[in-house]
């Protein structure tokens, strides 16, 4: 059987469809390799090696978007190649070369080892991009169990701090419960799907199309231990989003786990969780029944409480973590959307997307703002960024801009799309909830925002600002975050080939 | 699809946002006024050429200079269309003679961090060219969002007492009326069918398959209380007092005369001749609203008033009642007088901001009990207000009166006792402004006026001062006395968008 396998795939030379993932791989291996061969002074270019490496993927990637493979499956089904995986690969690509530059600003200040982290970095993206195209349940939960063990070791990573170390654990218990309700929805999947006594049993009950197959047999969708499984993988998958009722993990974690990594959790993570939602959604549409309703709740539910909850936040990655649920509860808007409007599909993508570009100018300032206690950023360390330093306030503003949907940004432009999906879907109900979650939002948007610019440091905030070092912006750091904030407000203006991407569908 | 290096439209709504963006980069500071010059004089230029060529113009489905440009979002029905007709004509030069004058008034201001306010104002000035001249209904919203966050961002940084406060008020309720209204565009949008943002098509494919009754009242709904709260429509109208009276004069000026019209503009051109059916539920609901809340209840507010800009800002709110009632009567007449009213009450509400502006550098202070006697002072600046006070109470000779007397022409068709309510408040307006001349210039002086005013007295208005205020006042008197300029386009567009006179009279 395995010689089979590899005899096919050598025959076909499969491996050419993950160059990518398999590119990233041999960059973490070699980033370990050069830290033992280089000598001490010369290790502060690795991260560098890293970015540089990514970078030539991202372009490998983009040249050969239209590859050969598109559209058909490849290792034995294990993986399946679509338009939506190529565009999520590019995402999760961009996502981790940011990872990447924001942790070269971000672990300087705090003595812990430096390569592991961007090794780390790099495994979880490959795992990422391989979860966006699996087509199998093995394949799905190998990959998304490298991202959550790699995560594990990613929010503990500043060792020396109680939060980080407190959020670890948190999540480490938070993931292991989540990963255990996927597994038993799909060991109930698989048993339900198997069952020679059921019409339509198939022989693959782990692989997508034949579980497709069995559930859109006879009423299958209805049987009680399908519809528990369906579910249950839904929980699953809706820790990782931080969707409602599986969010609580989050403003902790967001606090404790080094500020990149609260990044790559805030962006990486949840697309992740979005891209399988798709894929899913497929797999499970006879179930539709069953999951349009569920995922309708889910979506209000975490408009509501993310909003709500974000209000009352004085610790800004709290404050995003919960701002960052409510962006689930959009999306999710859009994803319950694309059962029956294609065009939803596009309208996420470009969603997360512009979340992605927005959320990494914001992160981007805070790498900057914070001080030698990671977990302590309070917004009254903001007051008067607009006088200290002008370029992180003006990126700030676009990034907190872009978040709270305020044209002609890039995040208006995808709550844009994603309403227009939900209307022509006709939920109008969710649609009057996502209203008034931008509403609330605005407030604790415009708070920082009015902390960074309409505020000046009190009494207090004189104090941290003396005892944290001036603010100073790298030239690397300064590109990569004009080009953030610029992106964001281009996209609003000129959607170009995305807003093609959208229209299409 | 005509594509020529020159259009007016494009040009006006480009120059100012590529001023801003140049400042943005880091111009230096001589260089950044200079051009600043150039930001919002262009569009003013370009908004007079444009009226003078309009008529006898070529037209296309009743817009001239019409143009289309995509951005990538043809697919979805979107495409950035320029035109303009009888509606949006007037507003259009109205937004380009604010914006000079604010401008102007900006830069002589001597405002602290001047560079960053003349790029926001310039990028305010970009939107409100860009609402008017857009035929497309999602870039019409786009811009006028363009042109409301720097809003929030001059009143926060650069505003007077309870800044923050009235900066975060003014965000909130304006991003919920704009969040209403996207959902009744998007509404229209997907109820109506058409694969169209574009209101050319829109139109035309609502007129051969309209929208079922109920539908048309939810849309207008939405979209009334979405505009509603965006043209402060009582109870929705707190925002605009707090909010006018912390901004800082040219963004007071710029918003109060221009971009609050947006609503009314999208009532008019949008909501009311694609959505007959709606019109006919709501029409007494908000003549009510807008004549007992608007126009009384806020009236006699206005009449308490000690801050004087404070005093405009309501006053603003209640001259929307009179807007509001025109939109409620539903005929050409009534929307002809609205767009009358609009072009005048902008002009003379920047005006007044402006002079009470001028008359707090001369005195320190706003409230009114502390100033008097001003006009021996400054006679000038007296001359102006009294003035611009004439204009907004709608005395004939000024642009204010043709706006109210078609309006309670059309309100006297609708209804008679709503006309007889609303003329009540041609008195109670009488009454506030002309007290507030009293008050500011005539009379004895105070003694905490004489205590300001010791070390350094007020002088007359400069030069710099004069012009945007001989701009606004210049244009006032042009269209109180001779209306038609503005008038013939705009019964053309209306006689083919609302029912005939007689119809409307019938109902």
């Amino acid at each position: 059987m395995t010689t089979d396998l590899l005899q096919q795939a050598a025959a076909s030379n499969q491996w050419a469809a993950i160059f990518p993932e398999l590119s990233l791989g041999c960059l973490a291996l070699l980033l370990l390799g050069l830290e033992m061969v280089l000598p001490k002074d010369n290790q502060r270019q690795i991260p560098l090696v890293a970015l540089v490496g990514q970078a030539g993927i991202l372009v490998g990637l983009l040249i050969n978007f239209y590859t050969a493979t598109l559209d058909t499956e490849t290792f034995n089904s294990l993986l399946r190649h679509t338009h939506q995986g190529q565009v999520m690969r590019v995402f999760f690509l961009v996502a981790s070369l940011l990872v990447t530059m924001l942790g070269m600003i971000s672990l300087p200040k705090q003595k812990v080892p430096r390569v592991e982290f961007y090794h780390i970095v790099l495994v979880i993206s490959a795992a990422m991009m391989l979860l966006a195209q699996s087509n199998h349940f093995v394949m799905l939960f190998v990959a998304l169990e490298t991202v959550t063990v790699g995560f594990y070791i990613l929010v503990s990573y500043f060792r020396t701090s109680p939060f980080s170390l407190e959020a670890g654990l948190k999540y480490l218990v938070m993931g292991a419960l989540s990963s255990g309700l996927l597994l038993f929805g799909i060991a109930l999947l698989y048993g339900v799907a198997g069952n020679p006594a059921l019409p339509g049993h198939t022989a693959e009950p782990m692989g997508f199309s034949g579980l497709h197959s069995f559930l859109a047999t006879g009423a299958n969708a209805h049987h009680f231990l399908a519809a528990s499984g369906v579910l249950l993988v839904l929980a699953g998958i809706a820790f990782k989003i931080g969707a409602f009722p599986f969010q609580i993990w989050i403003p902790d974690v967001y606090q404790g786990a080094p500020t990149p990594v609260t990044a790559f959790l805030a962006v990486g993570s949840k697309a992740a969780g979005f891209a399988v939602l798709f894929n899913l959604l497929q797999v499970f549409s006879p179930c539709s029944w069953l999951l349009v309703p569920v995922i309708t709740v889910m979506a209000a539910a975490t408009i509501l409480f993310g909003n709500f909850a974000a209000l009352t936040q004085h610790n800004v990655k709290r404050l995003l973590g919960l701002s960052g649920v409510s962006h689930a509860g959009f999306l999710l808007l859009g994803v319950v959307a694309s059962v029956t409007v294609p065009m939803a599909v596009g309208a996420v993508h470009f969603y997360l997307f512009a979340y992605l570009l927005a959320s990494f100018a914001v992160f981007g300032v805070m790498a900057h703002v914070a001080g030698a206690n990671d977990a302590d950023q309070e917004l009254d360390h903001y007051a008067g960024l607009a006088k200290t330093n002008p370029f992180l306030a003006a990126v700030l503003v676009i990034g907190l801009g872009s978040l709270a949907g305020i044209p002609p940004l890039a995040g208006f432009m995808g709550k844009l799309f994603i309403f227009v999906a939900a209307f022509k879907a006709g939920h109008y109900g969710l649609l009057g909830v996502a209203i008034v979650g931008v509403v609330v939002s605005i407030y604790y948007y415009f708070g920082w925002i009015k902390a960074a610019f309409f505020e000046t440091p009190t009494a207090s905030g004189d104090e941290c600002q003396a005892s944290r070092p001036q603010i100073s912006v790298g030239l690397v750091a300064r590109v990569v975050l004009t080009l953030l904030a610029m992106a964001t407000v281009v996209l609003g203006f000129y959607q170009g080939p995305l807003g093609v991407w959208v229209a299409l569908r | 699809m005509i594509h020529s290096l020159y259009d007016p439209l494009l040009l006006s709504i480009a120059v100012p946002l590529a001023v801003a963006v140049a400042i943005a980069f880091g111009l230096p500071k001589r260089w950044s006024v200079r051009l600043a010059y150039v930001g919002f004089a262009a569009p003013a230029l370009l908004a007079l050429c444009v009226w003078t060529r309009y008529a006898g113009g070529p037209q296309d489905h009743g817009y001239a200079f019409l143009t289309h440009y995509n951005t990538g979002l043809s697919g979805l029905g979107i495409t950035l269309t320029l035109g303009l007709n009888g509606i949006s004509l007037p507003l259009f030069v109205l937004a380009s003679l604010v914006g000079l004058a604010a401008g102007l008034y900006a830069i002589q201001s001597g405002a602290e961090r001047l560079k960053i306010y003349l790029m926001l104002l310039l990028v305010m000035q970009a939107g409100l060219m860009g609402v008017f001249a857009s035929v497309d209904i999602f870039f019409f919203y786009f811009f006028h969002e363009l042109a409301l966050i720097p809003t929030f961002i001059m009143v926060g940084v650069w505003g007077g007492r309870d800044r923050t406060y009235a900066a975060m008020k003014l965000t909130i309720y304006l991003t919920l009326g704009a969040m209403l209204s996207l959902v009744g565009l998007i509404a229209l949008y997907v109820k109506s069918g058409a694969t169209s943002f574009d209101l050319i098509t829109l139109r035309d494919y609502l007129a051969a398959h309209p929208l079922g009754e109920t539908v048309q009242k939810n849309i207008f709904g939405l979209l009334m209380f979405g505009f509603g709260i965006l043209v402060s429509l009582w109870p929705l109208h707190t925002w605009a007092p707090l909010g006018y009276g912390a901004a800082p004069s040219s963004a007071a000026m710029l918003h109060a005369g221009v971009l609050k019209k947006f609503g009314l503009y999208g009532l008019i051109q949008i909501a009311l001749p694609l959505l007959p059916a709606g019109v006919g539920h709501w029409s007494h609901p908000l003549a009510l609203l807008a004549v007992v809340g608007n126009v009384l209840v806020i009236g006699l507010i206005t009449m308490a008033q000690r801050d004087l800009k404070q005093m405009i800002g309501y006053s603003s709110v209640m001259h929307m009642g009179y807007a509001f009632l025109g939109v409620a009567c539903f005929s050409a007449l009534g929307a002809g007088g609205v767009v009358l009213l609009m072009v005048a009450h902008g002009l003379s509400v920047a005006l007044l901001f402006l002079l009470a502006t001028s008359i707090h550098h001369r005195t320190h202070t706003f409230d009114m009990d502390e100033i008097g006697g001003l006009a021996q002072k400054t006679p000038v600046l007296a001359a102006f207000f009294v003035a611009a006070t004439l204009a907004s109470i709608g005395l004939p000779g000024f642009a204010n009166f043709w706006g109210e007397l078609t309006i309670f022409i059309a309100l006297w068709h609708f209804s008679p006792l709503y006309a007889t309510l609303a003329v009540i408040g041609v008195v109670i307006s009488a009454i506030y402004g002309l007290r507030a001349v009293a008050r500011v210039f005539f009379g004895p002086s105070t003694e905490a006026l004489s205590q300001v005013t010791v070390a350094n007295p007020p002088a007359d208005l400069r030069w710099s001062e004069k012009i945007p205020a001989l701009i606004l006042l210049a244009a006032l008197l042009f269209i109180g006395f001779w209306p038609k300029s503005l008038s013939t386009p705009l019964n053309a567009t209306l006689a083919a968008a609302y029912p005939a006179p007689a119809q409307a009279a019938a109902k």
